[in-house]
């Protein structure tokens, strides 16, 4: 598959601490790529130089075929970039960005308008379109943002942390417009700190952590890489020894999260899941409830970082993710 | 070539848009000015009739230029505030990763500084007509007043637009606010050279912008003087050329350090 970015040791060093180290990484064309880490991992700075807002102090990189320093113009018109906190201009109507946008990325007047025209329509943003951006709410602001990004029909697109500080609703819009950029052929690299949004839209997810990659693959590959899925079962207090004698037979136990419940790790998944209510059934044992869990990218991150990436966005207007160790 | 231009008359009539719609933009260029024009005027009329004072219709007509003056450097700061919230706000980084040459930026916003210049001219030449001051040099006076006004105005902008770019903080670009009106009365702006007492005097007779202050009065207190517009044509120029390494060294930082 060819390339839609190569980033080989790529490097980058403010004064005396290195933001990022050495990361090598690569791109398929058509493909979601997730970037994801905790806020001050690096995303961003290598965001920065790959969209050449920024030189790397070491390795190379190159997008859409071009080198981000030696063909740093032909880079630029070859991506889209939605940077964090969507850098629009309050004092602007969103048709007013667009076409800008559009006499940026050399669109002709008739075809920019057109284009406009578009764009808003699309991202559902016609009504507002010559209302001022400062009366956008952040989900508006956030879509008019990616549609300025489309305006030349860019091969590849950077979406840095695109729904950071968007309400649940908000943020599925975008993800459904993700899906349909890529869809129609749109390569997208997507940095993010949220766990779930790396897991619903990447086809590969690289996993960044000061300023290194610690892992990266598929979603599904590198959860496979940490382990078998577990059932965790909900029982009454009394019967938990008894239980877990039971599910040790089946499969090892894991650290319990509070008196009331058993983790069983099973090779086979829910193919195990009979195994284990018929044994708990003949010792009459009551199941409060059963539920099969899955190896999630935050059991990767915690795996590989050891720590969690929590996923508070939900409240957060600044785009502030927490780590918590 | 084409597009660049294109690129370059579209952030200026952004930065038009902006100056208008926020008013604190728009208060400097038009507002103090005239404020400090009409209590000037009403205040110390009477300075013409000084020993040494040159010899002019009214002081209005002579403070005209003056005025003028003000409200372009006020022009040029405000540009240099607007360029650097753009880059607080990221804005900026959006006409970064644009394929355009990073040069049609600063352009951009300073040929939206030499439109409001152009305004400012046009605004005080108005006053002076509404209140019967003569322009000495006629028409051809007036158009060479406001070319000089306006091109100025974009080459104090190239001096704001370094400093912003440079510093990437409003606050410091506002912070020069004070400067700008000691470098103003520190000039033959508002009062004539020959009647400042020392030090004010020697270092008024050494700036560049009683030169184009000077190229600015003329025109309209007694004619145009190929003299006196040509040392103003080379202060502008010498701010110019001065604007345009700052902002090249400065838009080189800005890259290097993101």
């Amino acid at each position: 598959m060819a390339k839609a970015i190569a980033v080989e040791g790529l490097e980058r060093a403010f004064d005396e601490v290195l933001a990022v180290q050495g990361v090598d990484l690569e791109v398929g064309e058509g493909e979601i790529y997730g970037f994801l880490g905790p806020n001050g991992a690096g995303k961003t700075t290598t965001v920065r130089m790959l969209t050449t807002l920024l030189l790397p102090t070491g390795g190379r990189a190159s997008v859409a075929g071009y080198d981000v320093v030696a063909e740093a113009r032909r880079v630029r018109a070859s991506i889209g970039v939605a940077l964090q906190e969507a850098a629009l201009d309050p004092l602007m109507t969103g048709r007013e960005l667009i076409r800008l946008q559009a006499t940026l990325q050399g669109l002709p007047g008739a075809e920019g308008k057109r284009r406009a025209d578009d764009l808003l329509e699309r991202v559902d943003l016609a009504g507002a379109a010559d209302r001022r951006v400062g009366g956008y709410s952040g989900g508006m602001k956030r879509r008019l943002d990616l549609a300025a990004a489309l305006v030349h029909e860019p091969r590849v697109l950077f979406l840095d942390e695109p729904t950071t500080g968007l309400d649940p609703v908000s943020r599925k819009t975008i993800w459904e417009e993700v899906r349909t950029l890529n869809d129609e052929g749109t390569t997208v690299f997507l940095t993010t700190q949220y766990l779930e949004e790396a897991d619903q839209l990447a086809d590969n997810v690289a996993i960044i952590d000061s300023g290194r990659i610690v892992a990266e693959g598929t979603p599904a590959s590198l959860k496979a890489e940490i382990g078998h899925p577990h059932i965790r079962l909900q029982l009454e207090e009394g019967s938990i020894a008894a239980a877990e004698e039971i599910c040790a037979r089946i499969g090892p136990l894991l650290p319990p999260m509070d008196g009331k419940t058993v983790l069983v790790e099973v090779e086979h998944g829910a193919a195990d899941i009979p195994r284990v209510v018929r044994a708990l059934d003949e010792a009459s044992i009551a199941v409060g409830s059963l539920e099969l869990v899955h190896p999630s990218l935050d059991d990767v991150f915690v795996a590989k970082t050891g720590y969690h990436l929590e996923q508070d966005g939900d409240e957060s207007d600044e785009g502030e993710g927490a780590v918590t160790e | 070539m084409a597009t660049n231009l294109r690129v370059v008359r579209a952030l200026g009539m952004r930065s038009i848009r902006q100056t208008f719609r926020r008013p604190q933009l728009m208060a400097p260029i038009i507002v103090f000015p005239t404020l400090l024009l009409a209590i000037q005027t009403g205040g110390a009329g009477g300075a013409v009739d000084l020993p040494g004072f040159p010899p002019v219709q009214s002081f209005l007509q002579f403070m005209l230029a003056g005025a003028m003056m003000q409200s372009l450097m006020l022009a040029g700061n405000s540009g240099g505030i607007a360029l650097a919230v753009d880059i607080e706000m990221g804005f900026t980084d959006r006409l970064f990763a644009a394929p355009i040459s990073r040069y049609t930026i600063v352009l951009g916003r300073l040929a939206g500084t030499a439109a409001l210049g152009l305004l400012s001219a046009l605004w005080f030449f108005a006053i002076g007509l509404i209140f019967g001051t003569e322009i000495e040099g006629g028409i051809p006076g007036a158009l060479l007043a406001i070319a000089l006004v306006t091109v100025t105005a974009m080459a104090v902008g190239g001096l704001g637009a370094a400093i912003a770019l440079r510093t990437g903080s409003a606050s410091v670009v506002q912070g020069l606010f004070p400067l700008v009106l000691v470098v103003l009365f520190l000039s033959s702006a508002f009062f004539p050279v020959d009647l400042m007492i020392e030090p004010a005097k020697t270092i008024a007779e050494y700036n560049p912008l009683s030169l184009i202050v000077e190229g600015v009065r003329e025109p309209i207190i007694s004619g145009i003087d190929a003299s006196d517009t040509a040392n103003a044509l080379l202060a502008i120029a010498g701010i110019v050329v001065l604007g345009l390494v700052l902002s090249a060294r400065a838009l080189r930082h800005r890259l290097r350090v993101g």
